[in-house]
This record gives C-alpha cells, structure tokens and sequence, in this order.
C-alpha cells in the first residue's frame, strides 16, 4: 500500500527537540553530577601577574577542618604529571619552531598571569576548601610585567620566557613579499589602516566545571567536563599529561552550556581533578565561580595591525599588505599558534579578486590569560582589518563602500578560486548577496533616515561588510603539513536497531547548537523513517567511536558528513538484504523513502524489515552478508567551506553622549543548504549579538602590568537583549560543492560578518567630524572623546 | 562566604541593642550589596541582623506636603506606589530604574541611602528633593545625611527608619547608566522646589552631591537652554574605565538638560 510522501525533513524548522529538557530544568550539565564520596576542589590562584614563588606551605591548610589533602604545583610534577599540551605547531620564517614553554596544571615556581594556579585544595565542602586555601602561606617575589600586545617586543620589555627574547612565540609571513612590493610600486593610490582587535572574554553560560573519578578495580578514570571535545581531552590529557592509555580513560562532556570556543582547549582543571581523585581514592569536583571565568578561560582576538591596499585607477586592488601581532598570553593554549596565522592572513583575500597578498603575523607571550579561538577565531579578526580598510579605499579613491566593493568582487563564474594565501573557494556570489542585502536594508531610504534622525541631533550612519569565511578545517594532511598535531576528520556511527529505531553516534558535540534536531532530521530524512525515532548521542568517549568535536562551524559540514557516509553504508548492506528477500539481483534494488524496492515493480521491503532481518537472521544472504545493522564512517573533508554573505548596519549616535544604538541590522548569509531555518537564524542572531557586543561593549581591560581591570560584569559589558535592534536575516544560498548534503557552516558567520558593519557604520556617522577609523569598542566614552576631539568640519551636513 | 551567626529581631529598638552587643555585626536590610560582598569573603561580620521582620520600617503613605517611605520599602513597591506615582512621579520612576527587578524586589531604601554608594541612584532623590531622614535617634536632612563614599552622618547605634520626600512643583531623573553595570555613571535629579530649583548629581562623585552653578542657572531660567554652555569642573569627579572625569564632567550638564526636558 503506497503510504503518503512525507514533507521533507531537510529545510523544515523543526523545533529543537533538545529545549524541552533545557527549559524544564532537565539538563544535565556537568555540575549536576555528583558521585559518591566526593570531594571539593578550591583552586588558589595568583594575584600576581609575574612572580616567583619563593617558598609555599600547605602545613596549615592540611591541617584545616575537612581538608583532604593540598596538592602543589611540585607534588604533581614529582609524580610525573606533564605538560598541558599545544596542538599546533608553526614555524618561523626562518625555518625554526615556535618558541612552546611548558604549562604545568599547577605552576612549580613561578606565576605568569593574574589567576595561574598555584595550589589546590580538596575538602569535604567546597566552603572548608576555600577557608583552607587562605591557610596556603606563600612568599612571593613579584617580578616585572606586561600586558600590551605592541609593546611586548620592544626591547625594554619585561620578559615572560626565557626561552622567547623580545617575547616572540613566532615570526611567520604567508604569501609573496617581492609581488606585493612590485604592485605596490605601480598603484596610483594606497589606502593604509592602523587597527586594534580588541580582547574578548568568552563568557558562556555555563562555567567551566569538570569531575574526576577513578575506579581501583578497573583503574579506569573517568572526567566529566565541560567540553566541546571529549576524545580531544582524551587524547591530550591521556597521552601528554597524567600518562593514562585511552582504554582506562572515559572522558564525558554532557550537557554543556555554550562554548563559544572556550571549551574547546585542555583545561589544568581537568587534569587537577582526573589526577587527584586516583591520589585521594574519591571523586573530584571543581566547578569555576564566574571570577575565574574571567581569568582563567581563553581569551579571545588581541591583534595590533597595520595594512595597506594598492589601487589602481578604477580602485581595483592590487596588492594587500598586512603586519600583525598577535597576542598569545602567558601560556600557549591548545590551538592558539594556529589562529593568527591559518585561521587568520589566509582569509586576507576576502570575497575580493586582489592578485597578491603578504602578511607577517609575529605572535608575543604577555603576563595574561592565554587568548586562543573564540566564535570565528582568526576570521573576525581578518574580516574586520579588511572591511575596515576597504572602506578606507573607498574614502582614497572617492567611491562609495558598495561600488568598491562591487569592482573588486570575485565573480560568480570564477569558481572554484584560488586565492593568493593558499585557500580554494568553492562556491559563492557575492553581488548577488550584496543586491538582496542592498534591498532588504533599504539603502535607498538611508538618506532620508538620516536626515530625520538630523532633525532630532542625531548621527546616523550606514556600513557594509562582505565577508567569506573558513569552515571544517581540511584536509587532514593539509592540516598536518600546516603544523596541526591531530586530524581534522569526524566519525558517524548510524546503530540501526532490530525494531528499525536508529541511534547517531555523533564525534560533533552540541553545546547549544541544536545537533540532536538538526542532525536527526538528516538521518529521518536519509532513511526515510520518522524523527522520533532517530536518536542522537554525543559527547561520551565510552559510547562514541572517536571524534574530532565542535568547533570552527564544523559540526553538519564534517560530522554531519561523516553520518550521511554511514548512512550509505547501511543502505548499501540493505540492499544486500532486501536483494535476498525479495529474490532479485542487488543491482536492481532502489532505495527510497525507506523502501527497499525492486526497479521498476511494486514488490518492496520496508526499513524496519530490513532493519528485523538484519538481526534475525532466518531467512538471510548469511553467506555472504554478517548479520546487524550497525555502521561507522569515518570522514575526512576535500576541502574547508566557504560561508560568505553581506550584514549592513544602521547606527545612530547622539554625540551628546556617544552613545551609539544598532537601529538595524540587516544580514544576507550563504551558509550553503539549511537544514534548519530555524536554528541557523538563531546561529546568526546570537553570533551578530556577539560581533555588536565587541563593535560597541566588551573590551577585555589589563592594566600596564596585567592585573585584570574588566574582571566581572560590573566592568566587562556584554550586551543585552536591549542593546540590540530586531535582526532582518535571510539567505542567499549556493551550495558547497564537495560535502554530501551541501553544507557549509552557520555557526560562527554573525560573529565574523558583524563587527566591521557596525564600526563601518559608526565612521560613516562620524564623518562630519572628519573620523576615519574608530577601534573597538565603540563605547559613549570613546565615541564622545572622539567627537570631542575633532571639530565638525560640515556642521550643515 | 564566612560563617556568621543571624538574627532576626523584632523591633528597631531590640535590632538596636543586638547591634550594640556585637562589635563587628553588621545590618541586612535588602542585601543587594552586602551579600555579593560576603560571598566574594570580602567582608567578615559575627552576626547579621536582618530588619526584615520590623513592621515599624515597612509601608509607604502620605504626609504632610509629600510621601513618607519606610526604610525596609523594596525599590518595586516604590516604584508601583500609588502614592508615591501621584505624589512625586520622578522618584517612582527612578526606583523602576534602580538594577533589574531582582535588585528592585529586595533592594530597600534605607539599604540604599545607608550604604551610599557613590553610583547608587536613591541619594540624587533624597538630596535632590531635600528630604528628611528618620532615624531611631532623630532627624537628618538631606543636605547634612551623606558624608563621603560610602560614608553618611549615621552613628553606630542608628538605623534609618524613614524617609520624608517633600513634593516638588516638577521633578526628574536622568542617569546615564554605566553600560556593563548600569550603575550610575552620572545621574542627575532636577527638582524646582517652593524654596528654589535643587539639583542632585549622583555616580559623579565621591557622593552625591549639589551642582550649585545648575540651580543658579535654573533659578534664572527653568528650561534645559538655561544649562547650555555650562561647564561643570571634573575636579574630583570619578575617573574609571568607562568615564573619565571629563566624560562625567560633561555628562553632568547634559543629564540635566535632560532631567528639566523631562519636567515640562
């Protein structure tokens, strides 16, 4: 009996199957769990940014009430503990290796940033840990420090590593310097830039958290934590740190409450409780209070660069240059190396056609928080230095920011295109995203807004961003012979069930991102059954083969991948099956809307036959065909993929005050196919709420010597649902050309696209002062100082 | 947080001497400052008396020419007064202001002014409207009630138990909020009085205090052109990463142009 075709699953705005749990209280986050006899872990941090420890005392401190025992950075290293490693190795100009100090979880003698641990103390509560902990009687020798990313290679600088004169990890270019010189040499016009990327701290939700447990009959240790990589922490905390093989070592990353990067790196914490709870024979639990958060989680961006555009008549680019240094903290955190240079100078070509590029990216050591990938690591960094300096070209060459943009654009028949730093596009168009945008943001009508919002004493002002960034990090040996020290491929497991229910097993992990939706919706899709009986598991390295996890918007582009491999697998054995069954050739068996039929007749098996058949194996090719339903694949992506797309910005700013608001916003995103309207536009919402956040609020503050001055949310402003102006978000979709479901990644396009609109916008408002860049953030002090600074120069305007 | 021992008395004068008994006690009334402090152990009292339980400092009623605010009254019940809506609007409208609604659902007057934080909003009304503090022992006003940062004339054995806002002809509040906290980096309350146009500038300074030169101007002239051109020195002021005392300086001029706008 023909059933009826069910509506496609792919493109529907299936609510999130995960929220119902989240917003009932029902989540497990890795707080939530509590294991017998556990103990309390306090972590005594320094207050200091450079010191050296001259003698430290834990006599008192054990003695404390409820005091299990206090562990000091030489208690783990005299047994044996390692060093938190880095995964990313690049190499200087020169050939040589970066400079890669060890970062022992707890510090042996001596402090490199306010909030370093220095001790830890286990109790029956954490409230007797904390008292116990201000038993620790140290003496301290403060040392000289900084915290400015330029002036950390000057030579009077104070030094954080022995090993790194002038504090330089690296000194490493990309690119052709004599081309670059040459085309310079013939442009008519340069357009030159100096610009900051301010420092970001991440602040998910969720703190980071983590608990140790360690079984002596099986001596297997098990570590739940906050992690948007659970087989990653494995490897690295396993092989590199405490030395344990990855068949005892269970690592569970649950429920986990945004990441945004953060929860990405291998945390000291982790390797503290895994390692403690074997020492003390009872379970671990360190939860980080929000202080810690801000001190102690990876920062984000911290570039000072200057860049030059050569031009030519027309305003067509010719040559870009580029030199940045790149603040890396105290410590090299898991991937901070490779965010500066792969994830950064070779996304400098943009949506644009300039022939030749040159970047130098000198990365420093600075007494602060270690700065790794945060919510597009690299790109927002690329994109806001090449937005900004495009409209400054604009300024040179008197064009308007949209036509310059349109001369320069990569056209749409152009692809696949090499850039000159090493990338391939695959797909895109950019004018035909510009031309939506255009529309959708009514630039038409701008110069009417402004003129209202003149009456009223208001500045208003429009900015563009064009943008195209890098997704699903690949191939693997590409990213090897780059310095990566892991693959970048993702695993798929599809557990087809005797009753034809499936369970996922996904190495992706979903800290906010709506996997357990999006992904079953692919696997329904794919099999043709219904989503409610698909089941998606993550985030175990007990239940899931193996996996790479979360990051860099790689999750359906890669993982997503690695399923729909799996999937084929399975239908590629029920063919098997059904060929049996239905007593015909395997060649002639089609697979559709969960059928198994034989081409061209009627006569047809269902999934969940197949799915029986497979595991009771009565009548079944059992020569030939190993009985079960159950296959993993292992993907590893051709290429990265290119989301590109256009956000324009409306800002008004009273310069009474400086005050600037986002009075639109609207974006025009090509993250190729969408699976889940829905659930990209949230993608997009809570990533342009993120760009905004660092265009106007959040600034990461270190004073001169590196005591944290924006350490709460007293001091640190994120912003808030009415900071913000409803979003106008559409699609303008090509397809990536070389992943099964032509997808190219959601998760990290608003945080990438925004920032340069809104200060792009911010300029534009302020020209009547004569303004010609503004760093991040554009906070009323700095808007009004601005102001204050530069007489109007067309005060009528 | 430290431990410390809590009570709960049940008149002004028994929370009185269960003060006195105790040298490092400390007063709870809606604990919006004081337990963000204990928790980050950044204050170690033996014992907390917690005011809640004083039917004496609860309830808000006319009196005489204005509104008399007990000092336990949350910033909500405030803020939704009847009588303070119709009596003085601008003080109802600066309590809807103060933090988020949790703040404003146990944050009291009396904490508030007691504490004085120098970016706390209720010491611009107080001062601005020329009110009178009651306390367990006498009455202050307004003018001689704040002290410094954090610092006010209340002696070690006085509890505020009320405040007295006389009306004013108009009256208005304007704060430019910090943009993180939402404090006040400057907040200016406006109020033209029968004896004259007082003007309270709070966030600015040490503490709140009276910008003589504005109510000069206003005295003249009760319009926001009246402040125009009026530069307001940042000697003093607060400086920090959101504001200088410059940006405050100015702020101050531009916040009460604002308040009087919001008069007419």
């Amino acid at each position: 009996m023909d059933q009826p075709v069910p509506p496609s699953l792919i493109g529907a705005s299936v609510r999130r199957r995960e929220d119902q749990r989240f917003l009932t209280g029902l989540g497990n986050y890795t707080d939530d769990f509590n294991r017998h006899g556990q103990t309390h872990a306090y972590i005594l941090r320094s207050a200091h940014p450079h010191a050296l420890i001259k003698s430290i005392s834990t006599v008192a401190a054990k003695k404390a009430p409820g005091v299990v025992a206090v562990f000091t950075g030489a208690d783990m290293a005299a047994a044996g503990v390692g060093s938190l490693p880095c995964g990313w190795q690049i190499h200087s100009k020169d050939g040589s290796p970066m400079v890669e100090p060890g970062h022992p979880p707890l510090v042996v003698d001596r402090v490199r940033h306010v909030g370093d641990n220095v001790a830890v103390v286990l109790a029956e509560t954490l409230s007797q840990a904390k008292d116990a902990a201000e038993l620790i009687e140290v003496e301290w020798q403060t040392l000289p420090s900084l915290s400015s990313t330029a002036d950390a290679i000057k030579p009077t600088a104070p030094q954080v590593w022995e090993q790194a004169p002038g504090n330089l990890c690296y000194d490493w270019h990309i690119g052709e310097k004599e081309a670059v010189d040459a085309a310079f040499a013939k442009a008519h016009k340069v357009a030159k830039i100096d610009l900051v990327n301010n420092r970001l701290i991440p602040n998910a939700m969720e703190p980071r958290a983590a608990l140790g447990d360690y079984d002596r009959g099986t001596g297997e240790h098990t570590l739940i934590t906050t992690s948007q990589n659970p087989h990653v922490i494995r490897l690295l905390m396993g092989a590199y740190v405490l030395q344990v093989p990855e068949s005892k070592l269970r690592v569970i990353a649950p429920d986990v409450g945004g990441g945004f990067g953060s929860k990405i790196y291998h945390y000291a914490e982790e390797a503290i409780v895994t390692w403690a709870a074997k020492q003390i024979g009872r379970p671990v639990k360190w939860t980080a209070e929000r202080t810690e958060s801000f001190m102690t989680d990876a920062h984000g961006r911290d570039h000072v660069s200057h860049a030059e555009m050569a031009l030519d008549e027309q305003g067509h680019f010719l040559a870009l240059r580029v030199a940045t240094i790149a603040n890396m903290g105290a410590y090299l955190s898991t991937f901070a190396p490779a965010i500066p240079t792969y994830l950064y100078a070779t996304l400098l070509a943009g949506v644009y056609k300039t022939p030749v590029i040159y970047a130098e990216v000198k990365a420093v050591f600075t007494h602060t928080t270690p700065v790794d990938a945060y919510r597009g690591a690299g790109r927002p960094e690329a994109t806001f230095l090449l937005e900004r300096l495009v409209d400054i070209a604009a300024d040179v060459m008197g064009l308007t920011p949209s036509e310059i943009r349109k001369r320069n654009f990569i056209p749409a028949d152009a692809f696949p295109y090499q850039t000159p730093v090493a990338l391939q596009y695959d797909s895109g168009d950019y004018q035909g995203s510009l031309a939506q945008a255009e529309t959708a943001a009514d630039v038409a009508g701008f110069a009417a807004r402004k003129a209202e919002s003149a009456k009223h004493g208001k500045l208003r002002g429009l900015g563009y961003s064009t943008y195209v960034e890098a997704c699903g990090i690949a191939p693997s040996a590409v990213a090897g012979a780059l310095g990566a020290r892991a693959g970048l491929y993702e695993v798929g497991t599809i557990r087809v069930h005797p009753t034809g229910t499936v369970t996922v097993l996904t190495g992706a992990h979903s800290h906010g991102q709506g996997h357990e939706t999006t992904f079953a919706q692919v696997v329904a899709q794919s099999l043709g059954i219904g989503i409610e009986q698909v089941e998606i598991v993550h985030g175990d390295t007990g239940q899931v083969p193996f996996g790479m996890g979360t990051y860099g918007s790689r999750s359906l582009a890669v993982g997503g991948s690695a399923i729909m491999k799996a999937i084929d697998k399975i239908v590629a054995k029920g063919k098997k099956i059904a060929a049996h069954l239905l007593e015909a050739a395997e060649a002639d068996i089609e697979f559709q809307d969960g059928k198994f039929s034989v081409a061209g007749t009627d006569r047809a098996k269902t999934f969940g036959e197949i799915a029986l058949a497979a595991y009771v194996p009565h009548n079944y090719p059992i020569e030939t065909v190993e009985p079960g339903l159950d296959e993993t694949a292992f993907y590893d992506p051709k290429n990265f993929t290119f989301p590109a797309g256009v956000h324009i910005c409306e800002v008004e700013i009273d310069p009474e005050t400086g005050v600037t608001r986002v009075e639109k916003f609207t974006v025009v995103d090509d993250v190729g196919r969408v699976i889940n309207p829905m659930i990209v536009d949230g993608q997009v919402h809570g990533g342009v709420a993120q760009g905004i956040g660092q265009a106007l609020m959040e600034n990461c503050v270190y004073d001169e010597v590196g005591q944290l001055l924006s350490g709460s949310f007293m001091d640190y402003c994120m912003p808030r649902a009415d900071d913000l102006p409803n979003f106008g978000v559409s699609q303008h979709t090509t397809l990536c050309t070389h992943n099964p479901l032509g997808v190219k990644g959601c998760g990290e396009v608003g945080a990438i696209g925004s920032p340069p609109a809104v200060i792009n916008a911010v300029v534009d408002a302020l020209k009547p002062y004569g303004i010609k860049h503004f760093n991040m953030p554009a906070s009323p002090q700095r808007v009004w100082q601005a102001i204050n600074a530069h007489s109007p120069r067309m005060a009528a305007e | 947080m430290y431990a410390f021992a809590y009570v709960k008395p049940k008149t002004v004068a028994e929370a009185v001497s269960m003060m006195k008994e105790d040298g490092d006690g400390k007063i709870l009334a809606g604990g919006q400052t004081l337990l963000p402090t204990l928790k980050q152990r950044l204050a170690q009292p033996s014992r907390l008396v917690d005011l809640a339980g004083l039917p004496e400092l609860k309830g808000i009623k006319a009196e005489g020419n204005g509104v008399t605010i007990g000092a336990m009254a949350r910033h909500a019940e405030v803020a939704h007064s009847s009588v303070v809506k119709s009596t003085i609007p601008a003080l109802a409208a600066l309590a809807e202001g103060i933090g988020d609604p949790q703040v404003r659902n146990r944050g009291t007057l009396g904490g508030s002014i007691a504490n004085h934080d120098p970016a706390a909003d209720y010491p611009g009304a107080v001062v601005g409207l020329g009110a009178t503090v009651k306390t367990n022992k006498r009455e202050i006003a307004a003018d001689d009630f704040f002290t410094g940062m954090f610092s006010t004339a209340l002696e070690e054995d006085e509890i505020v138990t009320s405040v007295h806002f006389p009306k004013a002809e108009k009256a208005a509040y304007a704060k430019f909020p910090n943009p993180a906290s939402r404090y006040a980096v400057v907040g200016v309350f406006v109020a033209k009085t029968a004896s004259g146009v007082r003007v309270a500038v709070t966030g600015a300074g040490a503490g709140v205090f009276r910008a003589t030169a504005l109510e000069a101007a206003l005295d003249k002239s009760f319009t926001a052109d009246a402040l125009n051109g009026i530069k307001m020195p940042a000697d003093d002021l607060n400086s920090d990463i959101h504001a200088s005392a410059e940006y405050r300086a100015h702020l101050i001029t531009v916040m009460a142009k604002r308040a009087v706008a919001a008069c007419a």
